[in-house]
């Protein structure tokens, strides 16, 4: 195998499975293709039924075979029965070597990994937690693993790198003709996002239903222009209590709310707290906790903002309910409070995968973000990120949109513990690159802000004296002297079980599989 | 030091680490079980902190399970020490 090391100093293969791979150079690069992907024609005529009473007539009818790939969205969290149910009856049709692309894999999709032991289930695209991340981490898929940021997925289906053969769409409601939304219904789950780019770019495509509507169904998130069949089941498609039982609770924490007020001293700082500003923050419980102090911030001083995106949390719809912000982008909703608000408020806007963040597109939202607070598993000396793979080496987490927002912010704001538990966050190279140092501005720990010296905040923050900054070296070496010393390299073998790709389908980064 | 009864100290709380320390037959030294998330990154360390303490107690044979929860090195040696000292009936 030939390698080439790529901008972050990481070793690419020239290729893989047969593919190509285009080593990362830096941001802002691409496209590396002149069209985009072009779906077949299908044809529904006059008097034709779409509609079908079992997941195997879908699979049927929209020809899948061995080596095929079939796609799902995931806005139902951990609270998702239909990849599950829809791999049973693949595996129950006999078929093999198929690739899933599921917008993410939570632990209730666990049940899935029998599949890849007997190679139904051979390359999954998206980011994976729980058992079958660990299983791909131990070489138990025979394929490979792609991890993508949310617009890194949708510039691969809409360019052409990953081809759906069906895409599944678990529809909270639709009306016969195919006509989809999310927001009504027992199962609603909120904006339907990420399936968007799947609906306008797969070959065929299924609505997955247990409400049938009238026609037409209002509104329309995804339209019947796109979709083939309705398959009506009985059998529920999700929970949507499932939503917020990963990753969304508000930190009680002392040392994350002092990390998570810091963030907003920083925001203040740069500039630009200030009328119509536009913010976007992850789900952990450190960004929720700084969306909070923002908005009694911006209420204290009258500031009225412009937008927040996200992953739409209570926090942030409490603002637009504030009036701290004109409207929310949407394009996934993180809680039933987020649900209903999408479905009551105007001012509430459901977004697409592709308007949220390809960056190979005639414009992305991440694009007009003024400031993002992220998380990160750890960060290096470089500020390059890692949200995928744990210090041991094995893969535990996607990145959702790190990549995308961190690109796209005026100021990209990482806040993390300076360790977790004995387990150092701050490190000479972390153990795989999911965010280039090149997008990220600012540090903060609970014992100290470290600002990128390439950050073009680096001179305004680091003048502020009552921003507690310091250099991410000394940060490393603060952390090192309280765990008594740096943690032992994960041990690895030679086989590649895993890729990481920037959002503009160059390679990051390749994750190996892990010893034992 | 001699350790002459089954003893432990600390909690299976997050950050700290559970010591249990159990008698052993002369001459079959000092056995350490260890369980830690951050056994990868820090397990060598963590033997060695849990065996300077047996050492620095002058035992010379027990048998340590060491159940670990992200813990820091004085954290380790505090509860091992406390742990190794019931043990030997103090």
């Amino acid at each position: 195998m030939k390698f080439v090391k790529n901008k972050v100093g990481r070793s690419i293969p020239e290729e893989l499975f047969g593919k190509k791979l285009i080593p990362f150079t830096g941001k802002g690069k691409g496209p590396y293709k002149e069209r985009k992907y072009a779906p077949k024609i299908r044809k529904t005529s006059p008097g034709d039924s779409k509609v079908l009473t079992s997941i195997q007539e879908a699979i049927k009818k929209g020809g899948l075979a061995d080596g095929g790939t079939i796609s799902f969205h995931h806005h139902f969290r951990n609270g998702d029965y239909l990849l599950n149910m829809v791999c049973h009856e693949i595996a129950k049709m006999g078929l093999k070597d198929i690739r899933l692309v599921p917008s993410s894999i939570q632990p209730i999709n666990d049940e899935l990994l029998t599949y890849l032991e007997k190679g139904i289930i051979t390359h999954i695209n998206c980011g994976t937690s729980g058992k079958i991340a660990d299983a791909i981490s131990r070489g138990k898929m025979k394929g490979l693993l792609t991890i993508r940021s949310h617009g890194g997925r949708a510039r691969s289906i809409e360019n052409g790198d990953v081809e759906i053969d069906i895409a599944f769409i678990a529809s909270p409601t639709s009306d016969e003709y195919g006509n989809i939304n999310g927001v009504h219904g027992k199962y609603a789950c909120g904006s339907l996002g990420y399936a968007m780019p799947d609906a306008q770019f797969a070959n065929y495509v299924v609505a997955v239903t247990n409400t049938l509507v009238p026609f037409p169904n209002n509104p329309i998130s995804i339209s019947q222009d796109h979709v083939d069949s309705v398959v009506l089941l009985k059998k529920p498609i999700g929970n949507p209590a499932g939503i917020v039982t990963t990753s969304l609770r508000v930190t009680r924490d002392p040392k994350n709310l002092k990390i998570a007020r810091d963030c907003i001293e920083v925001i203040k700082a740069s500039g630009l707290l200030k009328e119509g500003l536009s913010f976007q923050s992850g789900a952990g419980g450190t960004a929720l906790a700084a969306t909070q102090f923002l908005s009694q911030y911006m209420k204290a001083k009258g500031i009225k903002g412009s937008f927040g995106m996200g992953g739409a949390t209570e926090a942030l719809v409490r603002m637009l309910e504030d009036g701290l912000f004109d409207a929310i982008l949407d394009v996934q909703s993180f809680d039933i409070y987020a649900v209903r608000s999408l479905l009551n408020n105007p001012k509430h806007i459901e977004m697409g995968a592709s308007q949220y963040a390809n960056p190979l597109s005639s414009g992305c939202a991440v694009n007009l973000l003024d400031t993002v607070i992220l998380g990160c598993t750890e960060i290096d000396t470089k500020f390059n990120v890692n949200t995928s793979t744990e210090s041991d080496g094995r893969i535990m987490h996607g990145m959702g949109g790190h990549q995308d927002t961190s690109e796209g912010a005026k100021l990209t704001i990482i806040a993390a513990p300076l360790q977790r538990g004995r387990i150092p966050i701050v490190v000479d190279d972390v153990v795989s690159v999911n965010s280039p140092g090149e997008n990220i501005d600012v540090f903060v720990t609970e014992r100290g802000i470290a600002v990128n010296p390439e950050s073009q905040y680096f001179d305004i923050l680091t003048k502020t004296k009552s921003l507690n900054t310091k250099s991410i070296e000394d940060l490393k070496a603060e952390a090192e002297k309280l765990i008594g010393g740096k943690p032992q390299k994960p041990k690895t073998t030679d086989r590649i079980v895993g890729i990481i790709e920037y959002r503009d389908g160059s390679v990051l980064d390749v994750i190996y599989q892990v010893e034992k | 030091m001699k350790i002459v009864k089954s003893a432990q100290a600390g909690s299976l709380e997050s950050c700290d680490i559970l010591i249990s320390v159990d008698p052993a037959k002369e001459g079959t030294g000092i056995k350490i079980n260890l369980e830690s998330p951050a056994k990868t990154q820090f397990g060598d360390l963590i033997l060695v902190e849990i065996k300077e303490v047996a050492d620095k107690l002058e035992i010379k044979d027990v048998k340590i399970t060491a159940i670990d929860k992200g813990s820091l090195g004085y954290c380790i040696k505090a509860r091992a020490e406390t742990a190794l000292r019931r043990g030997a009936g103090e």
